[in-house]
Formats: structure tokens, sequence, C-alpha cells
């Protein structure tokens, strides 16, 4: 063995990866081994059956943990889901798992949520863990110091009969958020910002490593806003190192380690993150003070700006490829160049996704919506928690009366408007403040426009009608 | 799966960059807990005039005319030509399904994401990066072109144009010796089933906190 002083430095993402691989091919990738399994109800059907066909099985029962999500109703639930599609989707979920012997949390029981919600929250997702899931916002567990990562059907299939992957090892870049946000400045807005940045293919081919003191000052809800967002950075993963914040937030949870094994744990979870002197492939700073409540004015997460700002004008810009993208841009999105963004009406608020769903982001929404009314112009507020047990919480901290005497609605766990699988959805035309992660032209429903922002701006939007910054709404 | 060697074929143009995985395949036909039929629902929302649902026939759509696919020149195009960040966004293998099911073998970029490159080798599909330039080269000789075709060598790693000219393109050995011989990545890693256990046993050592459950 070498000792500790021979031991070249390695980032986080190096520590986990050699931890994790079983066999080296010797092209570059390795058969890799996954320790979580996370499944929904979308990209799994096709991978059991592929299992069936062959006549395979999977390879560790415990490893899996399954919810439905995507396509649950986010009202009354009693008379389970009507839509018909949805429903042979949800019910093939189910008998896959009971024929398999997965663990499932069905739409009834109180644990049922974002499949990116209830991970961490039950202490299925912990530090070091290679985590993976048929979805590409995988990437939020990464917050734990876990490599986590989305993966396609036919790799939802590998993992389950094989508790492995075949995957390449990527190359790490660092990006250090230094000194601290301004108040009324939340994660989303650090993590827009860094996309804002580095553009929407920035971190393709990279795992990121978010670091710098404007990070390891958020609370795990934070960072996992942060890290699910790094796919919208091109990068399959994102990174956290682990520290108090992380251990304490792991500990005496469902699916935690307990007893002995939790000391063995918390000792190996403090040794979770890059050494001093670890080489990067590439380093991107950003200066804390300076990031602003940020607000998406395009069709990709990459066009974003500060809330003071005014959309862009095509016609200053010299590359014809870019120039004709944010031309598509702007008439998909119904919008003038040089509008000013805080003159922008909206018509509906979605507050939930996998993004920002928590508790943290309820609580950060109903502190602007306390006392207040939601717009007439807006049609539509909702708030739909990302978990039974968040929604609980809410419920426990009056939170949902905040919404209600507001005039927002209080719905039921799910991913409901994020991409609109469900009966929430925007109309063709439709504006929507919403925190989701996603402002692909169509996401939210045909036709319909999203700008990505903060919790506390979405309701900030939904008070006034249109854009402002919640620093100058008191 | 199917295998892939070489294709020669007409070439579609889809000029714009980060082309999603949502505008390639929107998600009310990820409902379908089939594995084919998606083709006749890629690029869905830009292809048709009118919104569509997975029990909604498309015959029964208004095609936008304007759009690439529905142009008669491009119908039977097998390479798809776009530009930077090919099939970001979702994790959806659909998309890789949707573009196979219509008729494309693969698409040649500048770049693609990640999970979306991943994917297309398991379908047989295959995802060609070449440098930015070179990517505009080609749209050029396309537009100036009627009929344009490529070939795309994958044991010798080339796009080869009209003229002669031949772009090298790196892929991975292992993936590239799955691809041309069209072989089972789940039954591969069964033979190593050995290895998996040693590595389990190890593990419950090393870290037996995650053998609880
Ligand atoms: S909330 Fe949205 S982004 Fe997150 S898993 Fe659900 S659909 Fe995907």
């Amino acid at each position: 063995m070498a000792s500790a002083a021979h031991t070249p430095a390695r980032t986080l993402y190096e520590k986990i990866w050699d931890e994790h691989v079983v066999q080296d091919k010797g092209d570059g990738s390795c058969l890799i081994y996954i320790d979580r399994h996370l499944v929904h109800e979308v990209t799994s059907p096709q991978a059991f059956d592929g299992l069936r066909l062959n006549g395979r099985k999977p390879w560790s029962i415990s490893a899996n943990l399954a919810v439905a999500d995507h396509n649950v109703p986010t009202t009354n639930r009693s008379s389970g889901i009507t839509d018909p599609i949805s429903r042979t989707q949800v019910e093939a979920l189910e008998s896959n798992c009971v024929e398999s012997g997965i663990t499932l949390f069905k739409m009834s029981d109180l644990r049922q949520g974002i499949v990116h919600v209830i991970g961490p929250e039950q202490g299925a997702t912990l530090p070091g863990m290679t985590v993976v899931c048929g979805d590409s916002h995988t990437s939020t567990h990464g917050a734990f110091g876990a490599l986590a990562f989305g993966i396609g059907t036919s790799e939802v299939e590998h993992v389950l009969a094989t508790q492995c992957l075949i995957a390449k090892k990527t190359k790490t870049l660092r990006i250090v958020v230094r000194g601290r946000v301004g108040p009324g400045v939340t994660a989303k807005d650090i993590v827009l910002a860094i996309i804002g940045r580095i553009g929407t293919a920035g971190g393709n081919g990279y795992s990121i490593e978010f670091a710098g003191e404007a990070i390891t000052a958020l609370s795990m809800e934070g960072r996992m806003t942060v890290c699910n967002m790094a796919i919208e950075g091109g990068a399959r993963a994102g990174l956290i190192a682990v520290d108090q914040t992380t251990i304490a937030y792991c500990k005496g949870r469902p699916f935690s380690p307990k007893g002995d094994h939790w000391d063995q744990a918390a000792a190996h979870w403090q040794t979770l993150h890059s050494d001093e002197g670890a080489l990067f492939d590439k380093e991107v700073v950003l200066d804390a003070a300076e990031i602003q409540p940020q607000v998406t004015w395009g069709t990709s997460p990459e066009m974003v700006l500060p809330v003071s700002a005014s959309v862009p004008d095509p016609a200053k810009v010299g590359d014809a490829v870019k120039r004709s993208g944010m031309e598509k841009a702007l008439a998909y999105m119904g919008l003038q160049a040089n509008q000013p963004i805080e003159q922008i009406r909206i018509d509906k608020v979605f507050i939930g996704s996998c993004t920002n769903s928590r508790i943290e982001d309820l609580r950060a929404a109903a502190v602007i919506v306390r006392g207040r009314t939601k717009a007439a112009s807006v049609k539509l507020a909702l708030v739909v928690p990302g978990s039974g047990l968040v929604k609980a919480q809410a419920e426990k901290e009056g939170l949902h009366t905040i919404f209600l005497n507001a005039g927002f609605e209080w719905r039921e766990p799910g991913c409901s408007m994020c991409l609109a699988m469900n009966a929430d959805r925007l109309e063709p035309g439709e504006r929507c403040a919403s925190t989701s992660n996603r402002n692909f032209e169509g996401r939210q429903g045909q036709g319909g426009r999203t700008h990505l922002v903060s919790p506390a701006m979405a309701a900030a939007a939904g008070i006034a009608g249109h854009f402002v910054d919640v620093r100058s709404f008191a | 799966m199917r295998a892939f060697t070489s294709v020669t074929a007409k070439v579609a143009p889809l000029d714009r960059p980060n082309v999603d995985t949502d505008a390639i395949i929107p998600k009310q036909y990820l409902k379908s807990i089939k594995r084919t039929g998606f083709g006749q629902y890629l690029f869905d929302s830009w292809r048709y005039l009118d919104p569509g649902e997975l029990d909604v026939p498309v015959a029964s759509r208004r095609p936008n005319p304007d759009f690439v696919l529905n142009q008669p020149a491009f119908r039977d195009a097998q390479i798809l030509l776009s530009r930077e960040n090919f099939g970001c966004g979702s994790s959806r293998e659909h998309a890789v399904w949707a573009l196979d099911d219509f008729g494309f073998r693969a698409v040649i970029a500048s770049s693609f994401a990640d999970i979306f490159y991943n994917n297309s080798f398991k379908t047989g599909f295959l995802p060609v990066a070449l440098p930015a330039e070179v990517i505009e080269s080609l749209f050029e000789e396309l537009a100036a072109t009627p009929g344009y075709q490529l070939t795309i060598d994958l044991p010798e790693q080339v796009v080869i144009t009209p003229g002669g000219l031949r772009h090298r393109f790196d892929v991975d050995d292992f993936r590239k010796d799955c691809l041309v011989r069209g072989l089972d990545e789940i039954g591969l890693t069964l033979q190593a089933g050995d290895a998996i256990r040693a590595y389990e046993a190890r593990r419950r050592e090393e870290a037996p906190w995650l053998f609880t459950a």
C-alpha cells in the first residue's frame, strides 16, 4: 500500500470513480458499480420488458427504489389517474415492481414524490455513492458528494441486470463561486448565472465540481438546486464536497446507516472532497457579489440575464448561427428586443419541480406571498411540493394557508407543470414564471413560454403580474 | 442490437444548435410503454401545424410544409446534419428510437450532449462529432448540391464527402466494437459476473453501510 504521502492528489470525482471500478476495459472505459438505482414510470417499462425478453432478473433488488412522479395528477387522487394512457404507464411500473420485488412508493404513500426529492429525503442517496436514474436531473444527487448521473432506458436495463454500467471517465471542471451572494439571491440564481457564463454546452464531457464560499454556505436544498441544473450546463454530473452540512442532513433518515455503520460511514464521508492541489481539466471562477436574481428570456437555459436587464437585441450579434438562434427564440417567446425584463407580463406561475420544490423553496416563496394577493391578470399560480413529506411539513408550518389566501393553488406532489405530462400545462402562447429547469420550446405545454426563475422571483411575479426584482419587493 | 458498419445515404439539414430531446420527441409520446412507433412523432411540434397526442392518428394532422423532413427532397434521408450540443436535455432514449424508427441511421453534429450520445449506440444508431468548421462546410455543400449524400464508414472512422474528402471522427474502441458487431452489452457484462461478485465482496468489507437494506 502506498502511504498517504505518496498518493497523488485526487479530485472528488476521481476518488468516487476509483472506488467503483469493477473492471478496466483498457480503452478508457470501465465497468463501474452502481450503488443506487432510482426508477420512475417513464423510462423503465421498456427496460423491464427487455429483462423479461432475455429471461434476466434484477441483480440486486435492494439497490433499487421506485416511484411514479412524471404522470401523476396533482389534484384529487382518490379516484386514481383518469388519463388512461398515463394510468397504463403507472400501472406498468407497479406490476414491474411487484414482479421483481423492488420497493415502490405508490401514489397513495406519504413518501411519494419527485424521484430526485425523495432519494435524498429518504437517505437513499448517500455521500460517495454512485447513483443513477433514467432521468437527466439525477445530477441533483451530486449535492451529497455522490457521483450521480442520468441514463437512458437501455442503461436502466443494464443496471437492473448487472448493477453495473460501462462508462468512461469524464474530464473535470471546477466552478468556484467566490465570496457570498447578496440578500435575495438564491442557489437558483447562482446556477442560472453559471449556465449563462459557460453556456448549455459548456460542460459537455465534464463533471462539474461546484466550490467556493457561496456554494459551501448553501443548505443541502440549495446545493441540490445547483447540482440539479449541472445537466443544463451540459455536464452529466455535478458534485459538491461533503462537509458537516451534508453529514448532518443524512443523519437519521430511513435508509441512512445506523449505529456502528453510521460512525464508519461518517468517517469515510469526511474524506470526500478534492485534495489540496488536485488538478482539474478546467476551472471557471465567478464572483458571488456580482450575481443578481436571474430570469431566462429564451428557449435555452443559457439565454438568461439579471432581472434588471433588457431582452437582448439579435441585431447586435455578429455570429450568424447565434443571431438566428436568438431570433428564433424571441419569436417563439413573443418578446421584443430591448424590452426591459421587468415589463414582461406573465399568465401563470409554477413553483415546483426537482429544482425548487423542497421545504426551503416553499418557505422562500411563502415569505413573498404572505399577506398579498395574486395579480388578477395571472390565471393560475401553482404550488406543487416535491414530495408528500415536504407537503406535510409545509402544512405543519402553515405555508399552504399563506398560498391559498393569496389565491395560489396548493397541489399534490409530482413533476406537474415542469414537463406537463399530466393535466398541468400551459396553453399555446401562455407565459409562465417557473421554478423548473428547462425553458425549451413546448416543455410546459405546446406553444407555452417558460421563464426560469427562483421560487421567490416566481412568487413575486405572481403577485405583481410581471417580473420584479425580489430585492426591491419589500 | 443491429450492427452498424457503413452507410451511404442522403443527408437532411437541421440547421440549429441545441436540438433538445423534447424537440426530437415531445413528452406526450413518452407515455407509450413500447419501444417502437416513435418515428411518426419525430420532431412533432416542428413537423405538424396542429398539436398531437398518442391517441390522435398523425394522418389526420396538418404537416408543416416548411419543415425540412416534410420536403420531398429529404424524406428518404438517413443521415441528419446539425449543430452543436445535439440531443441536450432529457435523458429519454425515445429520442434515439424516434430518429431510428423514422429511418435515420446517424446524426452528424459538432458536439453532442453526453446522455444522447451514449444512448445512441444502444440502438445501433451512430452519432458522429466533427469539428465546427467541417460541419459548416458540409452545410454549405449540402445547400449547393441537390440529393447530397455522405458515406459514414465506422470501421475506418471517416465521413466521406461526394468530392472524396475524408473527415476522421473519434469513437471509443469498445463502443465501436459493440456497434460494428451488433453485440448485446448486457450479455457481455454478465460474462464478468465473477468480477462483479468479487467487487461486491470487497465493498461489503470496506463500506458495509451500503449493504444493509
Ligand atoms: S420535476 Fe421536471 S425535471 Fe425534475 S424529474 Fe420531474 S419532469 Fe424531470
